[in-house]
C-alpha cells in the first residue's frame, strides 16, 4: 500500500500531465460545442448567428442520418466478427509448429503496416475492380461473372478491407494469448478426458477471453471513425450505402462547408460512441477483472 | 484395480535417447515413488505412463491391457500435476466436476462425487470459489479432488509438493499417504527429494540417466544399496565414500559409511581429522570433519549435546557391520 506521503507526491508528479490532457480535450470540446450552437456555413462567412438546437434537429431528421448510423454499426460489428473469428483461428494455426513459422508470422502482421489508403487503392483496383481485378479474373476462369464489388455490395467490400488490415492485430494479441496458457492445463484436461474440441471450449476460448476483450474495446475505438477507406473507394457512396457517421461528418463540414452541422454531428457522435462504450464494457467488462 | 506393467519401454527425442529399454512391475494397490536428481528421466517415465507421451518403443500394460498406443483419458489414471493444473476460470467445483462432466456422467452424480471428495479433503466451505482464491496447499487438494472423483485404476503424481513451503510439505506428505491408506490405489509419485521417497514410498525406484539404479523397499535401499550412486542418493545427510589404501584394506575399491554410523572420541579411533563447521539442531549435531592426510571431509551426525568445535582434533571409528564395500564400477560386494 502507498503510503499517505507517496500517495501526495504522486499526484503532484501526475498533476502536468493531467492539465495538459484536459486542455487539449477540453479546449476543442467545448469550440465544437460552440459552433454546433451556431448557423455557420464556410460559404456565407461572417454570417454566424445563433441558432439553438436547429443544427442537432436538423442533424437527427435528415434520413441520411439513420443509414449513417446504421453503416457505422454493421461495419463496426461486421469487422469485429471477422477478425476475432479468423484471429482465433489463425492464431491456433500460428501457435502449431511448422515450417516456416518464423517467415509466416512475420507476413501476418505485415498489412498492419500499410496505409489504409493505400491498402483500400489495393483493394479497389487490384482485385475489386469488375475488368482488370484478380477477383474478377478469378470469376471468369471459374466460368462465373464478375461481380463488382464496390457498385453492388459497398458496404460489405469496406468491411471486406478493414477485416484484412486489422486481422493481423486481433491475431498477434490472441496468439501471445494463447502462448502463455499453461501446456500443463491442456494436458490436465486430456487427462480428464477431454478431446480437441472440449479442449478448445472449455480451456483454451475462456483463456482468451481477457484478450478477446481488449481486441473488442480497442478495435471499437479505430472502427467507430474508419474514413480513409471509405474517401478513396467509394466515396460513401453508392447514395448513402457505404456512408458512416464519420463520412457524414466530413461530407457536411467540408463538402458543404457546413461547419454549424459538423459540429452537431461531431456531438452526436461523441454521445453514440459513449453508448457504444458503456454497452461494451457492461456486456464484457468484468473479463478485464483479474 | 491398478497393475502397471512396463516392458522394455523406451523414449527418444529425436537422436537423444532419454530413456533406454526398461522393465518395471508396480502392484495394484502399491505406493511407488520414482526419484532421482532433476533431469534423470522421471517425469518422462510418469508421462509415458500417463500417455502425454508416446512410448518410442516396448510396450506399457495396465491390468494385463496393452495400453501403449491408448490415449491418455482412456487408461483410466489421474495426474497431479506439480503446477496443479487447475482450470482457472472454474470454481473448485467445476474443476473436481470437469472429468466427470467430460465422461458424460448426469448433473446429479456429478454433484454427489465432488461433494463426497470435497468432504475427504476438507474442501466443502471453497467449493464455490475459484482457484485464484486459494491457498498453495488448498489448491494442491483440489487437484488431488479432481483426481480422486474419476476413481481411477492409479493416480500419478508429477512432483505434487514442490511449490509448497517446508511445513506445509510435510502436512500434506502426510495427508496424501494417509489417502493411499484410505484408497488402497496405486500410486506412482515422481519426485526429486530423497525424503518424500523415504517416508511415503512402499518400493522405490531409483532413476539416473534414464536407467533404473535399484528398485526396493526404503529400508532395503537403505541398508543394502546396490551401488555408489543409491548409496550416495539415499539418506540423508549422505553417505561418506573413502577410496585408496583404506579401501583396499577392506578388500574394495571405494567404501561407504553413513554420517550415524560413525562413532566419534576426543581420543582415539580409526581416522584422526580436524572439525571443520558444525551444524548445531539441537536434537542432533552434524559434524564436517577433515581427515588427515587428505583423505576428504566426513560428514559425523552426532547428539545434540555435542560440544566440539572449529579446528578440535578428533577420531572417528565406522560401525563395521556397517560398512558398504563397492567395486571398481561401483557395483556393491556382498
Amino acid at each position: 500500500m502507498p503510503t499517505q506521503h507517496s500517495r501526495v507526491t504522486a499526484r503532484l508528479m501526475m498533476t502536468p500531465a493531467v492539465l495538459l490532457l484536459l486542455g487539449w480535450m477540453l479546449v476543442p470540446l467545448g469550440l465544437t460545442l460552440y459552433f454546433s450552437l451556431l448557423r455557420y456555413n464556410l460559404l456565407m462567412p461572417g454570417m454566424e448567428q445563433w441558432t439553438g438546437l436547429d443544427n442537432y434537429r436538423y442533424f437527427l431528421t435528415d434520413p441520411a442520418f439513420l443509414d449513417a448510423l446504421r453503416n457505422t454499426l454493421l461495419l463496426v460489428g461486421g469487422v469485429l466478427v471477422i477478425t476475432i473469428t479468423g484471429g482465433v483461428l489463425l492464431a491456433l494455426l500460428l501457435d502449431q509448429a511448422f515450417w516456416g513459422r518464423g517467415i509466416v508470422r512475420l507476413l501476418m502482421i505485415a498489412p498492419f503496416f500499410i496505409m489504409p489508403t493505400v491498402s483500400a487503392l489495393v483493394w479497389k483496383n487490384m482485385f475489386m475492380n469488375p475488368v482488370t481485378g484478380l477477383l474478377a479474373h478469378a470469376a471468369k476462369v471459374v466460368g462465373l461473372e464478375p461481380f463488382d464489388f464496390l457498385a453492388v455490395a459497398p458496404l460489405f467490400s469496406i468491411i471486406l478491407m478493414v477485416s484484412w488490415q486489422w486481422l493481423p492485430f486481433a491475431t498477434l494479441i490472441l496468439l501471445t494469448a494463447l502462448q502463455s496458457l499453461d501446456s500443463e492445463q491442456l494436458e490436465a484436461s486430456e487427462m480428464d478426458g477431454a478431446n480437441s474440441l472440449d479442449r478448445f471450449i472449455f480451456i483454451v476460448l475462456p483463456h482468451l477471453a481477457r484478450a478477446i476483450t481488449v481486441v473488442i474495446l480497442i478495435q471499437t475505438i479505430f472502427l467507430l471513425s474508419i474514413f480513409a477507406e471509405i474517401l478513396v473507394t467509394t466515396n460513401g457512396g453508392p447514395g448513402t450505402a457505404s456512408t458512416n457517421l464519420t463520412f457524414q461528418i466530413y461530407a457536411l463540414s467540408l463538402l458543404q462547408f457546413d461547419v454549424g452541422g459538423g459540429a452537431a454531428g461531431g456531438v452526436i457522435a461523441i454521445i453514440l460512441a459513449n453508448i457504444v462504450a458503456i454497452f461494451l464494457m457492461r456486456m464484457i467488462g468484468r473479463n478485464l477483472d483479474a | 484395480m491398478g497393475q502397471i506393467r512396463l516392458k522394455a519401454v523406451s523414449k527418444s527425442f529425436g537422436d537423444v535417447e532419454v530413456i533406454p529399454p526398461l522393465d518395471l512391475e508396480i502392484g495394484d494397490g502399491e505406493f511407488v515413488v520414482f526419484v532421482g536428481p532433476s533431469g534423470c528421466g522421471k517425469s518422462t517415465l510418469l508421462r509415458l505412463i500417463a500417455g502425454l507421451e508416446d512410448a518410442t518403443s516396448g510396450c506399457i500394460e495396465i491390468d494385463d491391457v496393452d495400453a501403449t498406443i491408448l490415449a491418455p483419458a482412456k487408461r483410466r489414471l489421474a495426474m497431479v500435476f506439480q503446477s496443479y493444473a487447475l482450470y482457472p476460470h472454474m470454481t473448485v467445483r467445476a474443476n473436481m466436476a470437469f472429468p466427470l462432466r467430460m465422461a458424460g456422467i448426469e448433473r446429479d452424480e456429478r454433484k454427489k462425487k465432488v461433494e463426497a471428495a470435497a468432504r475427504v479433503l476438507n474442501l466443502t466451505e471453497y467449493l464455490d470459489r475459484r482457484p485464484g482464491q486459494l491457498s498453495g496447499g488448498q489448491r494442491q487438494r483440489v487437484a488431488i479432488g479432481r483426481a480422486i472423483v474419476r476413481e481411477p485404476a492409479a493416480f500419478l503424481f508429477d512432483e505434487p509438493l514442490s511449490n509448497l513451503d517446508a511445513a506445509l510439505r510435510v502436512n500434506m506428505r502426510l495427508e496424501i499417504s494417509e489417502l493411499h491408506r484410505n484408497l488402497a490405489t496405486t500410486m506412482i509419485y515422481v519426485t526429486h527429494d530423497q525424503v518424500e521417497a523415504m517416508t511415503m514410498a512402499e518400493k522405490i525406484v531409483v532413476l539416473q540417466g534414464g536407467r533404473i539404479e535399484q528398485v526396493g523397499s526404503p529400508l532395503d535401499l537403505y541398508h543394502a544399496p546396490c551401488n555408489v550412486f543409491v548409496a550416495g542418493f539415499i539418506g540423508s545427510p549422505r553417505m561418506n565414500f573413502i577410496s585408496g589404501a583404506e579401501a583396499a584394506r577392506h578388500g574394495a575399491s571405494t567404501i561407504g559409511i553413513r554420517p550415524e554410523h560413525l562413532a566419534i572420541s576426543n581420543e582415539e579411533g580409526t581416522w584422526q581429522g580436524r572439525v571443520g563447521i558444525a551444524e548445531h539442531l539441537g536434537s542432533e549435531t552434524f559434524l564436517h570433519v577433515h581427515l588427515a592426510e587428505d583423505q576428504g571431509t566426513f560428514t559425523v551426525r552426532a547428539g545434540g549435546d555435542v560440544d566440539l568445535g572449529h579446528d578440535e582434533t578428533v577420531h572417528l571409528t565406522p560401525d563395521a557391520s556397517r560398512i558398504h564395500r563397492f567395486d571398481a564400477v561401483g557395483q556393491r560386494l556382498a
